[in-house]
């Protein structure tokens, strides 16, 4: 190819918060009846202020120590003024100059790095629809979301493909989860996308002096498309010796295209100021490491150790990472399996091919289950035969188990169900490999 | 029969507790005055006959039933139109939200309802609180009841000449640039200007968030204190109010000025009016010869506030004022007056890119330096005394066509607001029957030491005796 892509990513994330970033009013407005989550500081009426989400702040933090970066001791709010019917104050209470998080930087598969400009705390705005009401044309507003809490996360233009993209979105939306901080459901728009894409000639330093900026995505696979959209647009008109034009474009998924919607002339001037409503916001290094404690184990580091401390596929700890409450439950559950010689393999067997209910089955339950299916099916030589081919084609394991490291034996348990098709009883196993070891 | 619109807080609370009088023969008398008067002074943009009636009447209740009374129960109040009041056309005195009623009760005023004051009306004032005359009101100007020819000062025009005039006992005002001590020194009248966050702006309309304050204008420096103490405090409404225990203003009002180092900023006389000097001369002679050390200071940088104030204000104001829009509540943008379409067009020119770090960066660098000035004043005295206004009273339309010379009567109060510090407005005599006041100016939530060093003075000079002939 001609030219590398030059992508940095923009994503507004709402976050799961009780109560609104500025007011008291519940911040769970999906499918609720318009205008019934609201009071005068959400509906921008005369003389309201607004009074920070502690919440909010802690978790806007959270989310950016979990993607790597910085926090400043000091940090401010600061008002965006335009002009939109959707928000009510004429100005939107966002971070300009000093955000909450800075300098991140995130790891993808083959190594690649991704830079984090930023994540800063916003309020979202109010809902426009346009409908028609006994026959008028009308656009209604729904102050439900008015002020709802969004963090917005800023990359460096680090991205080369779409892939990359899609593959940093997914673990942006996992991260959220695993810090419980957001649903991060596309579908409801708890996470928004907007990609700014340029192109350069392959092997060229520097950045493109243009950028693309595309609005109006809301799935994973619509992003993928518009940059490849974008990618084609852009190559056809550097190929012909033009620069592509600095705008903003809007994916139309009908047209399966880019629509320009803003071009740089029309860019707003937001006029930045300090929020003089809200006070600085000052945190000692105390309450930055208080903080940062109190994070889960992160979805990549939860997959890290599941390579290390179980033989299981990549395939099988990606489904059991997805989610931080599976991984959870499979950590529990090979924790009670241990008692009862049901291997870390069965139990990842179980929950990804029998999808059991999580929620209703314990995870010692679960075990019980296991182990309770796993009587002997096998004749004893056939398993003997079994026993002494995996000892004589895994001798690191074996040898790393004579050196004292006793969990190497599950990975042999798990070697041995596996061709035993789990037709032996773990437990008997293991009572055999430890003899036969000793 | 005494005239009980003429009575002092103070005095007509005891005389309410004391069962001398009905709270509501005292809302009436004051009703009454409030009716006869507004037409010749305009101080009233609504009068709230029936609700200040049944609140009486709850009172005289309480009174009977032997209840202990809150602090101002029975008081008969103006409230500036710029307090939303819940149910209470609230105008901004613009013509934008001429018939605007709130849903919701400002902090200010839900204190004093639940103290049991008589609301009597919405004031007026200048539109939006921009200006120093009360001529900038969509709804007509204010008259100075000592002159009906001059103003009354602004914004709180209609708050000062209804105390005045003895249309109400005492009233609610704000303060972000001289807007209670200005008017309170053309109308004979106490004025508080606190610190910044110490009284809740919840529920009142913003002017320029990071200077407006919470005002109130009472005939003497008790009611004044009496006052404060009932709205003081921190709010969870409003993120700048001070977690700081409010103290007992009331508690030592009396212990006088002895040992107290008071300064004479020397950049606040340098070309001042000889007269209101010699008047500012007296009351600190008066306040040496109350045991008070007079010596003399400087504030260096003095003289760059007004161009500083006029940098954050009207670039505050350009962002406050959209949400006026006319979409949801009020008139459309075509409705605000001249003064409130140039501070929007100014303020929205000095936040614009490219200009941003020139003017209001600058500016708020400036503010700093003007802080810095009072905090190291405050390191040699404990207060300061100063002249409120350069000029008397002036007559009405001597100033509304000339901007800048309007934006100057401000010259003395707007560097209080710019370091946030409170002031404290008394009466200090009258020059060709026309009132001139004096500021005492504290430190960070020095109030209570202002309202002790006012009381001294007050009660020596009682210059609150004097009332306008109308």
């Amino acid at each position: 190819m001609k030219y590398t892509p030059v992508v940095g990513l923009e994503v507004h994330i709402e976050l799961y918060t009780k109560s609104k970033m500025f007011c008291s009013c519940s911040a769970d407005y999906f499918g609720k009846e318009p205008n019934t989550h609201t009071c005068p500081v959400c509906l921008g009426l005369p003389g309201a202020l607004p009074v920070p989400n502690k919440q909010a702040i802690e978790w806007c933090v959270a989310m950016g120590q979990a993607l790597g970066c910085k926090i400043p001791l000091f940090s401010k709010f600061d008002r965006k003024n335009y002009f939109y019917p959707d928000l009510p104050k004429g100005y939107q209470i966002s971070q300009y100059d000093k955000p909450f998080c800075v300098e991140g930087e995130v790891t993808l598969s083959g190594d690649k790095k991704i830079r984090i400009t930023r994540a800063h705390m916003e309020e979202d705005t109010a809902k426009l629809t346009h409908a028609k009401v006994e026959g008028k044309n009308v656009s209604l507003i729904d102050f439900n979301r008015s002020g709802v809490p969004l963090v917005e996360i800023v990359t460096e233009p680090d991205f080369e493909n779409a892939q990359e993209v899609v593959e940093y979105l997914k673990l942006l939306q996992q991260t959220a989860r695993y810090l419980g901080v957001s649903q991060a459901d596309m579908e409801k728009g708890d996470m928004r996308l907007e990609p700014n894409i340029s192109l350069k000639k392959a092997g060229e330093k520097g950045l493109p002096g243009y950028k693309v900026e595309v609005k109006n995505i809301n799935s994973f696979k619509f992003v993928e498309k518009a940059i490849s959209f974008e990618i084609g647009r852009q190559s056809e008109v550097l190929d012909i010796g033009q620069i592509p034009k600095q705008e903003t474009r809007g994916w139309n998924e009908q047209k399966q295209a880019t629509l320009s919607q803003r071009s740089k002339e029309e860019a707003h001037d937001y006029r930045y100021f300090p929020e003089p409503d809200i006070p600085p916001i000052r945190w000692n290094q105390n309450q930055i490491k208080e903080l940062e404690k109190k994070l889960p184990e992160l979805p990549q580091a939860k997959f890290k150790k599941f390579q290390k401390e179980y033989a299981l596929s990549a395939y099988d700890i990606e489904i059991l990472t997805r989610e931080k409450s599976t991984a959870d439950y499979f950590e529990e559950a090979v924790s009670a399996g241990e008692k009862h010689n049901v291997t870390a393999k069965q139990i990842a067997n179980v929950i990804i091919n029998k999808k059991p209910d999580l929620e209703k089955t314990l995870p010692a339950q679960l075990v019980q289950n296991i182990k309770g299916q796993s009587t002997q099916n096998i004749k004893q030589a056939d398993l003997d035969k079994i026993l002494e081919e995996v000892l004589k084609s895994n001798p690191q394991i074996v040898d790393s188990y004579k050196a004292g490291k006793i969990n190497a034996i599950q990975v042999l348990i798990g070697k041995v169900m596996q061709q035993t098709k789990g037709q032996a009883s773990a437990n008997e196993v293991k009572n055999i490999l430890e003899k036969l070891l000793s | 029969m005494v005239d009980v619109t003429n009575l002092t807080l103070q005095d007509a609370s005891k005389m309410l507790s004391s069962k001398q009088i009905k709270a509501k023969e005292l809302t009436e008398a004051f009703l009454d005055r409030t009716k006869k008067l507004n037409e010749k002074l305009n101080s009233f943009i609504t009068i709230t006959e029936d609700i200040a009636l049944k609140q009486a009447e709850k009172v005289d209740k309480l009174i009977e039933g032997n209840q202990k009374l809150p602090p101002l129960a029975g008081m008969p109040i103006g409230v500036k139109d710029l307090f939303c009041t819940k149910g209470i056309k609230t105008t901004a005195a613009s013509k934008v939200l001429e018939n605007y009623v709130p849903a919701y009760d400002s902090t200010v005023v839900s204190k004093i309802k639940d103290s049991q004051t008589v609301i009597l009306g919405k004031t007026n004032h200048d539109a939006w609180a921009h200006g120093a005359s009360g001529e900038n009101s969509d709804f007509g100007p204010t008259k100075n009841p000592y002159d009906l020819e001059r103003v009354p000062g602004g914004s709180s025009s209609g708050s000062a000449a209804a105390v005045a005039s003895g249309q109400c006992i005492a009233a609610l005002s704000t303060d972000t640039g001289g807007s209670t001590r200005q008017p309170a020194s053309f109308c004979n009248l106490v004025g508080i200007k606190p610190t910044y966050g110490r009284v809740s702006r919840y529920g009142v309309m913003a002017m320029a968030s990071s200077l407006d304050t919470i005002g109130h204008m009472t005939k003497t420096v008790w009611d004044n204190a009496q006052i404060l103490n009932v709205t003081a405090g921190n709010d969870t409404n409003d993120a700048t109010t001070s977690p700081r225990p409010v103290e007992d203003y009331i508690k030592e009002i009396e212990k006088g000025v002895k040992g107290k180092r008071i300064g004479l900023p020397r950049e606040y006389f340098d070309g001042l009016d000889p007269k209101i000097k010699s008047v500012i001369d007296k009351a600190s002679k008066e306040l040496e010869n109350l045991g008070a050390i007079i010596s003399d200071i400087s504030l260096p940088h003095t003289q760059y506030g007004i161009a500083t104030y006029y940098i954050i204000v009207p670039s505050e104001i350009s962002s406050n004022l959209a949400r006026y829009d006319g979409i949801r509540y009020g008139n459309g943008r075509d409705s605000f007056g001249a003064e409130a379409k140039r501070r929007i067009i100014l303020g929205t020119f000095a936040l614009s890119s490219g200009y941003y770090d020139a003017y209001y960066l600058k500016a708020m660098k400036v503010r700093r330096l003007i802080r810095d000035d009072f905090v190291n004043a405050f390191k040699n005295v404990d207060a300061i005394i100063a002249p409120v206004s350069p000029t008397l009273p002036f007559k009405i339309g001597e100033k509304v066509n000339d901007p800048l010379t309007m934006y100057l009567a401000d010259v003395y109060t707007v560097n209080v607001n710019l370091a946030g510090i409170p002031s404290l407005t008394v009466p200090a005599g009258f020059i060709d029957g026309l009132p001139v006041g004096m500021q005492v100016i504290g430190p960070d939530f020095s109030e209570k030491l202002l309202y002790q060093i006012g009381s001294a003075y007050e009660q020596k000079t009682k210059w609150y005796k004097s009332k306008p002939n109308i």
